[in-house]
């Protein structure tokens, strides 16, 4: 399977020698890489490491947050499974920014008023 | 540099496909959830690039090596990503190494090759002298543009 389309660049075949052993595009990753302001340059093996730790990252995050699901019972993966599982793991913390937990517009509305009635209180 | 936000997205199918595989089977996955690992894959490598930039800069060095990204992985905690990595990247050396041989391979067939049509050529000639006690040889012959081809 061709991973990476419009890539006129030698990444390309890069891609394709090392299907068996990655399958995200590694022109994207080293796209991503680049996006960060203090990186000059990548050198091939590191930008296939990353790609593979991204890959092994995927994984240990999906199947953690299985294994920590709170319906035990049934066999799905919800978006709540997993901002459990980067606030409670300390491995995860640093994705508790772009997965935060859900609460209902109600409870938020009643901690704010707590928060409000507490300050009234000084 | 990446021109629309979009680009800083990894291939949804691709995170599908590795989520599916890690998972046991008939396990569902939410649409959201898909969403949010992917997003948080993306996040993950901006971690690791920074830290990894980290140790390349300590050093001195402008550009990042495999043993930045192993440093920044056992600083961010995911040393059990170190084992399955120094694997993967000695299997992809091999196969770096082993397209060279392929391509330097396919250089010689063509240089071969072309050898070869010449004395075909020739053997053409021959042919055409002696045509009718000829038939194993010409079986020959296709065996070999088989091989080449």
């Amino acid at each position: 399977m061709k991973m990476s389309q419009n890539t006129p660049d030698k990444d390309e075949d890069q891609t394709s020698t090392s299907q068996k052993t990655i399958s995200l595009p590694i022109s994207r990753v080293r796209l991503i890489m680049k996006s960060s302001p203090d990186v000059n340059c990548i050198n091939q093996d590191a930008l296939f490491l990353t790609t593979k730790a991204t890959e092994l990252f995927v994984q240990h995050l999906a199947v953690s947050s299985y294994n920590n699901r709170a319906k035990q019972e049934t066999k799905s993966l919800s978006y709540s499974d997993l901002a459990n599982t980067a606030e409670e793991n300390d491995t995860f913390q640093f994705l508790t920014d772009i997965l935060p937990k859900k609460i209902l517009a109600g409870d938020y509305l009643k901690s704010l008023e707590q928060l409000q009635e507490d300050d009234a209180d000084f | 540099m990446a021109e629309r936000p979009e680009d800083l997205n990894l291939p949804n199918a691709v995170i599908t496909r590795i989520i599916k595989e890690a998972l046991p089977d008939g396990v569902n996955v939410s649409k959201e959830a898909r969403r949010a690992i992917s997003q948080a894959a993306s996040v993950f490598v901006l971690y690791a690039t920074s830290c990894a930039n980290n140790f390349a800069m300590k050093a001195k060095r402008k550009t990042l090596n495999a043993g930045d990204v192993l440093s920044a992985m056992e600083e961010m905690e995911f040393e059990r990503f170190l084992e399955p990595l120094r694997e993967a990247l000695e299997v992809y050396k091999k196969g770096q190494k082993g397209k060279k041989e392929v391509s330097e391979q396919k250089r010689k067939d063509k240089e071969k090759k072309t050898d070869s049509e010449n004395d075909k050529s020739r053997e053409e000639e021959d042919e055409e002298e002696e045509r009718m006690d000829e038939e194993p040889e010409a079986e020959n012959e296709a065996e070999e543009e088989d091989v080449e081809n």
